[in-house]
């Protein structure tokens, strides 16, 4: 059986160049570059200072808050300063600024690849683990991952969703991860399942990836609590109420969370991460970045140092192709531009893709034809032509009532809308617009 | 023939006494002050005042006893004045105020680090990334501001890039100063014949990185400061700014700026004789 | 700094990649989907169809490309196909004896009136074309209402008049002949399926528009709801009707294989500017054309009154948007 979320979805060209490719190592870089807000919530407080040495794996900022998360060194070196610094979108950020000297490592950390499938620590004893070493949801959010082991007050967990799906196109960091670390990802998910007391986990996986599912359906034969599901292609699965709906068939309440609905998402680059946390006590330094582009010369999957420049990535892919018109942090339906290639990589980095400048520039747009298009691809069933008329003229109440808030921001309206109107780009202003006022209102 | 005019006229009777009656019933007794300061206001019903409309300001102004946070900035002091007489009640005498625009950030000062292509609009571009010039305090230019002015007071410069304000025009209601995502526009006192001095520039950043990506950036280096005999100026976040309460438009500041972040409006060309006294002033520093 | 020149990229939000899809794409898919029957109007009424088309579309365009050019300054949008399918469709709805000038002052009251006066493409409330329609219909009675009898294939032959099968059953009844009297008259339900009948050039065939309806399916262009609900309601209106009295109505297959009622489930009722949004809303829409359809048929004074019904719902489509919303994700059942 084959599941999906029922209502709205697109099918855009999958065009997974670099799903063949294994993943290499990058060489460690020069410098690197860490900003101190690179997860969602309250940034991280830089605990270093100009001209300390530090190891790999050393604690450099500690999280500020709940909703914060611990930043490690991802080379050995000398830090060089704390400044400001241009990082991807164009905006000055507190970026913590180290010099490599060596590969020195810190001697807590476990480096071999031994797969080791015992759990010795309690479930509390994991949650600091994954605290400590500065896990956040490498699926794209950042969301501190040791938020989403607490189950709050009179909620209760009842499955384990991992999110294997990967619906963005072009990305295959997460595909070549199951392929390569399935072994450890299981292990992951059994510690999760522990940490937070869950008694099933389904893995979820979309169909384009036949030899993920085969590989963990064999694997989940000897863990019987976990169950392989292949998924129908459609994009946006791997959100994370559309997967909850596809998986279990339950609905996340309007405003609520997946444990509203009994469910908790991670990832399996954040199952990976939490593996190599707990087992071998490393921190998150590093991560699969997917370098792709149709005219990239080397399709790559790297893993790759946090904080690397991404001019490294694309020139160990061969370099930025001739007439690259714009680069991309993320996949092309919901990744960010990035202006400047000096920009570093972040935990939420899961690829690098080039557009040909042919692609990257947005037909003009007509009028609305109504033809419906776009709420009958709306996966969280808003009418996106509506909002974009209600953001224009700004009327929050009515975009209120018409659930602006509810987008997930996948883009699916922009992308079939036959008069290339930019609907996400309006629906995002009315959000703001939204936000705003019920500020002023407080 | 006879049947229809009948009915017609009856019908016609029947609605007139009800009317009459009923107006005599609901009437609503309102201090008729209230339509009167109404009709001096400026009708603009721009909500400028804080109030829906020229009405309701209208009509809290002659209820409430404590007017003094009310004032009408299209109508301005001498609307003011006048309602305030009418009303039989003091308000303060503010200063008239224009918008201005704090950014010099056009095409010829700054260098193109990306290319813009998603929807036409400043809040959104804000969200998105830094700007077409790299810097994150400056103008986007995709004219936000327009659309709200109710008076055609303020329009981008096709030149520039940037919106320049009409003036004549402005009427201070601080609609566009709402609008704008970067805070750029400011409302500045300002005074018969329009003589402003302000710092052209909102870039907080650090002197360097401020120059790097705007020829014409505050560079915070506190020259102007130092030149103010009237201690009008303050310096935060490596940003200069004018209080324009203290202000006395000597223009001292403006030669000092080494970037050119100040800015004179419609102050007469400096007197050719003044120069050379001044010149070698700014030399020796 | 480097002294090279920094790459310049563009930047925007997402989504950054958009599908094939755009209004010319959906203007000519429709374009194509009348082959079929444009093929079959050729084949009936011979050089006539052709003319009447020809002129329609050329009429649509330009008048659509003067008011764009100096009556709105706009921007140009001749090219993207929606004037040209304007003008196939109003051609489709004359008959083709119609006299040319007529057809320039349709087209000029479908595009001007009908289309750029509400602001052009995706503003108009109403179906351009079927305004025009209703216009010339109004207006010429006559002529919009003599209906060359078919040539079938014989391109040179002089048109002559009659009477479409809805018109003539219309008459018979008022005559108060039974239907047992006139069906003996009336074309074989198999010449109605595939062409041969008389009236408006659209209309011949109803098999050709069938197979018109099923590429737009295939393309994605429509969706089931409109056509289905539209003939399902016919159906099932005149198969009560039939069903009390089988002397005083017609068959349920008469009605939607008779007249403009597959052109207009197909073609006319589902133009998008002027057709419900969502599902649900098509649904109750065409719902709203078969009953009006047929209420106009069976006990109006016109034998055919689908272009009415069409832009009556029209009309009724902002409240239809307004009232049925998709359920937001979450929300309460």
């Amino acid at each position: 059986m084959v599941y999906t979320f029922p209502k709205g979805g697109i099918h855009p060209p999958d065009t997974k160049l670099a799903a063949a490719e294994s993943i290499t190592t990058l060489a460690v870089p020069d410098m690197v570059y860490m900003p101190v807000s690179q997860h969602l919530g309250v940034p991280a407080k830089p605990i270093v200072a100009r001209g300390d040495e530090v190891k790999v794996g050393a604690k450099i900022a500690e999280a500020s808050g709940f909703v914060s998360a611990f930043i490690h060194a991802p080379v050995s070196g000398t830090v060089q300063k704390i400044d400001k610094m241009m990082c991807a979108s164009g905006f000055y950020q507190d970026v913590i600024v180290i010099k490599t000297n060596g590969d020195v490592w810190e001697e807590t950390i476990n480096r071999t690849d031994e797969v080791i499938s015992d759990i010795s620590l309690s479930a509390e004893e994991i949650r600091t683990k994954v605290l400590e070493n500065g896990i956040v949801g490498m699926g794209g959010a950042t969301f501190p991952s040791h938020v989403k082991f607490i189950v709050p007050d009179g909620k209760k967990a009842e499955e384990l969703i991992i999110n294997g799906v990967e619906c963005e196109p072009y990305l295959s960091s997460d595909h070549r991860l199951m392929l390569e670390k399935a072994e450890e990802i299981f292990v992951g998910i059994e510690i999760i399942k522990k940490a937070i007391g869950v008694p099933v986990a389904y893995v979820g996986i979309e169909k384009n990836k036949p030899d993920a599912i085969e590989l963990f359906s064999t694997i989940a034969e000897k863990h019987p609590t976990i169950t392989v599901i292949p998924l129908e292609v459609k994009y946006p699965q791997g959100g994370e109420k559309q997967l909850i709906k596809a998986v279990t068939g339950k609905e996340v309440p309007i405003g609520g969370l997946p444990i509203d609905a009994g469910s908790i998402v991670h990832n399996v680059g954040t199952v990976f991460a939490v593996y190599e946390a707990v087992q071998k006590n490393k921190p998150l330094i590093e991560r699969v970045i997917t370098v792709t582009g149709k005219q990239v010369l080397q399709q790559s999957n790297f893993l790759v140092r946090i904080g690397t420049p991404v001019q490294q990535l694309i020139d160990a892919a061969g370099g930025v192709p001739e007439d690259t018109g714009k680069v991309i942090a993320g996949g092309p339906m919901m990744g960010k531009t990035i202006t400047s290639l000096n920009a570093p990589v972040t935990k939420g980095t899961s690829g690098i893709l080039m557009m040909p400048s042919t692609e990257s520039k947005r037909e003009e747009m007509a009028n609305c034809i109504r033809c419906g298009k776009c709420i009958s691809v709306c996966c969280v069933g808003v009418e996106p032509y509506l909002l974009m008329s209600l953001a224009e003229h700004e009327m929050v109440d009515e975009l209120q009532e018409h659930a602006v808030m509810q987008c997930i921001e996948c883009g699916s309206c922009s992308f079939s809308c036959p008069a290339h109107r930019p609907l996400l780009d309006y629906i995002r202003l009315g959000k703001n617009i939204v936000r705003e006022h019920t500020k002023k209102k407080k | 023939m006879f049947f229809p005019v009948i009915i017609l006229s009856s019908i016609g009777l029947g609605a007139a006494i009800i009317l009459f009656f009923v107006s005599k019933k609901f009437k609503v007794i309102e201090n008729p002050l209230i339509d009167e300061v109404e009709e001096m206001l400026p009708a603009a019903n721009c909500g400028g005042c804080g109030y829906p409309g020229c009405r309701k300001f209208a009509q809290v102004f002659v209820e409430s006893d404590d007017v003094e946070n009310l004032y009408c900035p299209v109508g301005g002091g001498d609307v003011m004045k006048q309602i305030a007489e009418l009303a039989g009640k003091i308000v303060a005498v503010q200063a008239q105020k224009v918008a201005v625009v704090r950014c010099n950030g056009s095409c010829e000062h700054t260098n193109k680090q990306a290319s813009y292509d998603g929807a036409v609009s400043c809040r959104l571009a804000d969200s998105t990334f830094a700007g077409e010039s790299g810097c994150s305090f400056g103008c986007f230019g995709y004219g936000d501001c327009v659309p709200v002015c109710d008076f055609d007071a303020i329009y981008i410069d096709e030149q520039t890039g940037l919106p320049v304000v009409s003036t004549e025009n402005c009427t201070a209601c601080g609609k566009c100063v709402d609008i704008c995502p970067r805070d750029i526009i400011e409302l500045r006192k300002t005074n018969k014949k329009d003589l402003k001095i302000f710092v052209s520039c909102v870039n907080k950043d650090k002197g360097a990185l401020a120059r790097k990506v705007c020829e014409v950036a505050c560079i915070g280096c506190g020259k102007c400061v130092k030149a103010c005999p009237h201690d009008a100026i303050t310096m935060v976040d490596n940003l200069a700014y004018i209080i324009d309460d203290k202000c006395k438009l000597c223009r001292k500041c403006v030669l000092e700026c080494p970037t050119h972040a100040i800015h004179e409006t419609n102050f007469p060309p400096r007197k050719i004789k003044e120069e050379p006294v001044k010149k070698p002033e700014v030399a020796e520093k | 700094m480097n002294t090279s020149v920094k790459k310049i990229f563009t930047v925007s939000p997402s989504p950054h990649i958009h599908s094939e899809g755009s209004i010319s794409a959906i203007m000519y898919g429709v374009l194509i989907a009348l082959i079929p029957a444009f093929a079959m109007s050729l084949y009936v009424f011979g050089l006539g169809a052709l003319v009447v088309t020809a002129t329609a579309v050329v009429s649509c365009m330009l008048f659509e490309w003067l008011i764009q050019r100096f009556l709105i300054q706009g921007k140009l949008t001749v090219f993207d196909g929606s004037a040209a399918l304007t003008g196939v469709l109003l051609a489709f709805n004359v008959p083709s004896s119609l006299p040319l000038w007529m057809i320039v002052v349709g087209s000029f009251v479908a595009i001007g009136i009908g289309k750029m006066s509400f602001g052009g493409l995706g503003q108009n409330p109403f179906n351009p074309a079927l305004v025009g329609r209703v216009f010339l219909l109004m207006s010429f009675p006559v002529q919009m209402t003599q209906w060359p009898q078919p040539l079938n294939g014989d391109f040179f032959a002089d048109a002559v008049s009659g009477a479409t099968p809805l018109a003539f059953v219309k008459e018979g009844l008022s005559k108060g002949d039974s239907i047992s009297d006139i069906v003996p008259q009336l074309p074989h339900m198999f010449q109605m399926l595939t062409g041969g009948i008389g009236g408006s050039l659209g209309e011949v065939s109803a098999l050709a528009l069938i197979i018109g309806g099923l590429y737009m399916l295939y393309k994605k262009i429509i969706t089931w709801h409109i056509p289905v609900s539209i003939l399902l309601t016919m159906f099932l209106f005149t198969g009560v009707l039939n069903l009390v009295d089988s002397q005083e109505y017609m068959s349920p297959f008469f009605h939607i294989f008779a007249g403009g009622a597959m052109l207009g489930a197909i073609f006319m009722a589902t133009d998008m500017a002027t057709s419900p949004m969502s599902p649900v809303g098509m649904l109750i829409y065409g719902v709203g054309i078969g009953v009006i359809t047929i209420a106009i048929r069976v006990f109006g004074s016109y034998p055919e009154g689908i272009s009415f019904a069409i832009l009556i719902m029209n009309a009724t489509v902002p409240i239809i948007n307004k009232n049925v919303r998709p359920r937001v994700f979450g929300a309460k059942k």
